[in-house]
C-alpha cells in the first residue's frame, strides 16, 4: 500500500512538473508578457522598462528554472499585475473557491445519491423518469444561463437572495446550486446504474431472503457497494469544480481562484498563473489519491490488492 | 462567444423588464454603490494601467493644476500660479494650508519628492509615457518649487492636470508603491477607507478638503465593487445594490433606458477608432502600399451607419487621426464620403478589379470589425479577421506581420493630440506610414512653445495623413452610464467617473 502510494505521488509530481512547464511556455507563445503588463497604449519605452524590470530579456529556460527554484521553496514571487505576493493573493481567493466547491459538491451529493437510489428502486417508473429528466436538464443547461435565470427569479423578482458578492452565506446559495447542479447528473446516473447492477446480484437476494428490511438492504448492502465508482467520480468532479468554477465565479462576482486564473491568463501574469496551475493540478492529484483511499476503506477487497 | 454574449443580453434584459422596479435605500445611509467591470492592478496611480484606477486617482489625489472642462482653461489646484522660467523650467507657487489625509501638511517637499521619484526610471513607474518628460524638481522655498523638464514639452500643463498627482513624500518614501496601493494617502476629495485588491474599494468624503477648483465632495461614502459580468451589474442595479454602472454595451444600455428607476446617459468619449494600413509596405508586397487602395477602403465604409446602429449615443464620425475637440486636432482634412462606386473605381484603377484579400488584426470590438469587413466585401475587398489578445496584436505590428489593424486610442484622457498622432506617426515600430515629412512636422509641433505654431504643424500633418489615407479614421466612442434615479450626475467626455461631481437628487 505504501509503495503504491509513493509511486502515485511520484507520478503526480511528474505530471504537475510537466503541466507547469507547458503552461509556462504557452504564456510566452500567446504574446509578449511585457506588452501585456505595460497595458494598452503603452509606448516602446514603457514596454522595454517592464521587460528589463521583470527579467523577460533572459532565455525562457532560465526564467522557468528560476521560477521552479522559488516554487520548490514555497516562494511564488509577486504577481506582475497586482505587485502583491502571489501566495497572499491566492490564499484569500482560494478560500472563496474552496467554500464554493465544497458546498457545490455537498449539494450535488445530497441531491444526486438519494435521487439515484430512488430511481434504481423503481426502474422505468415515473420517479425514475423524473430523475432522468432532472439530470438531462442539468447536463444540458449552460451554467451562465442557469445562473442568470436564478438571479432573475430569486434576486430580482422574489428579492429573496442577493445577486452577487460574498458577504454572507446567503450570497453562496445560488452559486452553490448552479455549480452543484452541473456535477449532479453524472453522479446520479452512476449511482442509479451501480444500484441497479448491485440489486440484481446474488448477495442482495440472500440478504432479502434472510429477511432484512428493505431499507437495510438498500443502504447497508446495496449502496455501500454501488457507491464505490461514485467516490472516484465525485473526487474528479470536485477537482474540476475547484479549478473550473470560472463562469460561476464571474457571474456571481465571487472573487475566487478560478476567476483570478482566468483574468491572470488574459493579463499574462505569469507568477499567478503558474502558482494557480500548480495548485489546481495538486487538487486533482490529492483528490484522486483520497478517492483511492476511500475506496479501499469502502471495499475491503481493494485493501489487499 | 459573441453570439453567446448577445444572447445573454437579450435574455437578461427581457427577463428583467418583466414587472421589476428597483428599490433604493442608499440615499438614506449616504453610500453610493458603484460597479467596476475589471480589477485594478494597483491603486497607486503610477503603477496602474486601468480606467478604474484613473477614477480612483482623481478622487484620492490632486494635481498641481486643473483643467476646467467647460472652458478648457488651466487653473491652479495645488498650485496657485506658475511661470515658465525658460523652455524647460516651470516654477509653481503652491497653495498654503492644504493637508494630506494623514494630517501632514502639503509643502514644496512633497512636490519635489513625488517628481524626483517618478522621473527616475529606476523607480519602475509603469506609466512611463506620463512621466518621462520630467527630469526632476527643486525646492525654492516651502511654497515655491521648480520643475525641470527633460526636453521642451508644451503639453506639460495638460499632463500636470491629469495623470501627475502629488503624493505625501515622507509617507511614500516609507511605504513605497505597494504600501500606497493598499493604504493610499492624498489631498483629494475622498480618503480611502479600505482596499481589497481587485475586489473592493471604499472611499469616504474628505471633510477637510481645501477650496479646490475641482469642487467639493457631496456624497459621504463611495463603495466600489468589481462585478465582472455586465448582466450581474444590471441585476444589482435592479435590486438597488448598485447605484452606478458604467461602460455598458450600447445594445444593453438602450434597452435599460426604458426601465423605471434607472437613468441611462451617454457621453461621447475622447476615444477614437481607426484602421491602420501598411502604407510603408512593411509586410512586403501589399496592395495597401498603393494610395488608391487605401482611399478606396476609406470610401467603402459607411461610418455614419455604424455610428447610428452600432455605437449610438454621443459617438460621431471622425475624419481626423485624433478626437476633434483635442488641442491640435485641426479640422482641415481630406474627407472620404461613403461612396462604394468610387471605391470600386479606385480599386479597378489600381488593378484590383478582381478583388483582393487582406488580413486585419484586432483585439477588441469584433462587431465593429465584422461590420467593416461587410462593407469592404461589397467593393471586392475580402478581410480575414484575426482577433488576438492585445500583446499578440502589438507583436504582429512590431514584427511587420500585420498589414491592417483595427485599433482605438483614448489618448489616456489627455486633451492634446501629441498623445495620439505623435504616438503613431513618429517612426516607432507601430508607425505604419513611416513618413518622413509627417515626422518632421510632428517634431516641430511637439516641441514648439507657441500654441499657434503647434496647431499649424499638427494641421500640416493631419492634412497629409488624410490625403495619403494612411489611416481610415472611423468614429469617436461613446460611454454608456446607468444610474439609479437618486443620483444626480452629468458624465464628461474623458471616460472618467468624477465622484466629486455626484450628488443625491
Amino acid at each position: 500500500m505504501i509503495q503504491f502510494l509513493l509511486k502515485r505521488i511520484l507520478l503526480a509530481l511528474l505530471v504537475s512538473l510537466t503541466v507547469s512547464l507547458l503552461s509556462f511556455m504557452l504564456m510566452f507563445l500567446s504574446g509578449d508578457p511585457a506588452v501585456a503588463i505595460a497595458g494598452e497604449g503603452a509606448t516602446d519605452a514603457d514596454v522595454e522598462l517592464v521587460r528589463l524590470r521583470y527579467g523577460f530579456d533572459r532565455p525562457i529556460g532560465i526564467q522557468y528554472l528560476d521560477w521552479l527554484g522559488g516554487a520548490v521553496r514555497g516562494e511564488f514571487g509577486d504577481s506582475y499585475y497586482f505587485n502583491l505576493p502571489v501566495s497572499e493573493l491566492i490564499a484569500e481567493r482560494l478560500s472563496v473557491t474552496m467554500t464554493l466547491g465544497l458546498c457545490g459538491m455537498g449539494f450535488a451529493l445530497a441531491t444526486a445519491i438519494p435521487l439515484g437510489v430512488v430511481a434504481a428502486m423503481r426502474p422505468n417508473s415515473l420517479i425514475d423518469r423524473t430523475a432522468l429528466l432532472i439530470s438531462v436538464v442539468g447536463q444540458a443547461i449552460p451554467s451562465f444561463w442557469f445562473g442568470l435565470i436564478l438571479i432573475v427569479v430569486f434576486a430580482i423578482e422574489l428579492r429573496w437572495l442577493p445577486p452577487s458578492g460574498t458577504e454572507t452565506w446567503r450570497h453562496f446559495i445560488m452559486p452553490t446550486v448552479v455549480l452543484g447542479y452541473y456535477a449532479m447528473p453524472a453522479i446520479m446516473r452512476l449511482t442509479r446504474a451501480g444500484m441497479l447492477e448491485v440489486l440484481n446480484s446474488d448477495y442482495i437476494r440472500t440478504a432479502r431472503a434472510k429477511g432484512s428490511s428493505e431499507l437495510r438492504v438498500m443502504f447497508k448492502h446495496a449502496l455501500r457497494n454501488a457507491i464505490i465508482p461514485v467516490v472516484s467520480l465525485a473526487a474528479v468532479q470536485l477537482g474540476f469544480m475547484l479549478g473550473g468554477s470560472i463562469v460561476v465565479e464571474s457571474i456571481f462576482a465571487l472573487h475566487g481562484a478560478g476567476y483570478l486564473a482566468w483574468e491572470s491568463i488574459a493579463r499574462n501574469d505569469l507568477p499567478t498563473v503558474q502558482a494557480l496551475i500548480l495548485i489546481f493540478s495538486m487538487f486533482y492529484i490529492v483528490f484522486t489519491l483520497l478517492a483511492d483511499v476511500l475506496n479501499a476503506w469502502l471495499d475491503p477487497r481493494m485493501r489487499s490488492s | 462567444m459573441k453570439t453567446l454574449r448577445s444572447l445573454r443580453h437579450v435574455l437578461a434584459v427581457s427577463s428583467l423588464l418583466v414587472g421589476a422596479t428597483p428599490a433604493f435605500a442608499d440615499k438614506a445611509d449616504d453610500t453610493l454603490k458603484v460597479a467596476f467591470d475589471g480589477e485594478i492592478n494597483n491603486v497607486d496611480s503610477y503603477f496602474n494601467t486601468t480606467r478604474g484606477g484613473v477614477v480612483l486617482q482623481r478622487a484620492i489625489w490632486d494635481g498641481l493644476v486643473h483643467r476646467d472642462s467647460a472652458t478648457g482653461e488651466y487653473v491652479g489646484n495645488l498650485a496657485t500660479s506658475w511661470e515658465w522660467i525658460d523652455d524647460t523650467t516651470l516654477e509653481f507657487k503652491l497653495r498654503e494650508g492644504v493637508v494630506f489625509h494623514d494630517g501632514s501638511p502639503f509643502t514644496a517637499d512633497d512636490v519635489v519628492g513625488t517628481v524626483e521619484f517618478i522621473s527616475n526610471p529606476d523607480s519602475g513607474v509603469i506609466t512611463q509615457r506620463f512621466v518621462s518628460w520630467l527630469a526632476g524638481a527643486e525646492k525654492v522655498d516651502d511654497y515655491t518649487v521648480r520643475l525641470k523638464l527633460a526636453d521642451v514639452f508644451p503639453a506639460a500643463l495638460e499632463y500636470l492636470s491629469g495623470p501627475i498627482s502629488i503624493y505625501p513624500s515622507d509617507y511614500y518614501a516609507e511605504v513605497g508603491p505597494d504600501g500606497m496601493g493598499m493604504k493610499p494617502v492624498g489631498t483629494g476629495p475622498y480618503r480611502v477607507e479600505s482596499v481589497k485588491p481587485g475586489e473592493r474599494y471604499v472611499l469616504t468624503k474628505n471633510e477637510d478638503y481645501f477650496d479646490s477648483p475641482k469642487g467639493a465632495p457631496s456624497i459621504g461614502t463611495i463603495d466600489i465593487r468589481t462585478i465582472p459580468d455586465v448582466n450581474t451589474q444590471i441585476a444589482e442595479l435592479f435590486t438597488g445594490n448598485i447605484n452606478v454602472a458604467w461602460r455598458l454595451p450600447s445594445d444593453l444600455a438602450q434597452k435599460l433606458d426604458n426601465t423605471p428607476g434607472i437613468t441611462v446617459t451617454s457621453a461621447s468619449s475622447i476615444r477614437v477608432g481607426f484602421i491602420m494600413m501598411d502604407a510603408a509596405g512593411r509586410t512586403g508586397d501589399t496592395p495597401l502600399s498603393d494610395v488608391r487602395v487605401r482611399r478606396a477602403i476609406n470610401h467603402a465604409i459607411n461610418r455614419q451607419e455604424m455610428v447610428d446602429t452600432l455605437l449610438k449615443g454621443g459617438s460621431q464620425v471622425v475624419n481626423t487621426p485624433c478626437f476633434p475637440e483635442q488641442f491640435g486636432c485641426v479640422q482641415e482634412y481630406v474627407e472620404y464620403d461613403y461612396d462604394p462606386e468610387k471605391a470600386k473605381a479606385l480599386l479597378a484603377e489600381a488593378g484590383y478589379d478582381d478583388g483582393v484579400s487582406i488580413d486585419i488584426y484586432a483585439f477588441s470590438n469584433q462587431d465593429y470589425v465584422e461590420a467593416i469587413a461587410g462593407y469592404l466585401s461589397e467593393v471586392g475587398v475580402t478581410l480575414n479577421i484575426k482577433m488576438l489578445k492585445f500583446p499578440a496584436v502589438v507583436e504582429k505590428m512590431k514584427s511587420d506581420a500585420a498589414p491592417m489593424v483595427f485599433m482605438s486610442s483614448g489618448s489616456w484622457s489627455l486633451n492634446d493630440v501629441s498623445a495620439i498622432i505623435s504616438e503613431f506617426f513618429k517612426h516607432s515600430p507601430i508607425d505604419f506610414a513611416q513618413d518622413d515629412e509627417v515626422l518632421e512636422w510632428l517634431n516641430v509641433a511637439d516641441t514648439a512653445i507657441d500654441p499657434e505654431v503647434r496647431k499649424e504643424y499638427y494641421g500640416k500633418a493631419i492634412m497629409k495623413i488624410t490625403d495619403q489615407a494612411f489611416w481610415a479614421p472611423m468614429f469617436s466612442y461613446n460611454t454608456f452610464y446607468a444610474f439609479s434615479d437618486t443620483v444626480d450626475y452629468t458624465p464628461t467626455n474623458d471616460e472618467i467617473l468624477h465622484f466629486i461631481d455626484m450628488q443625491w437628487k
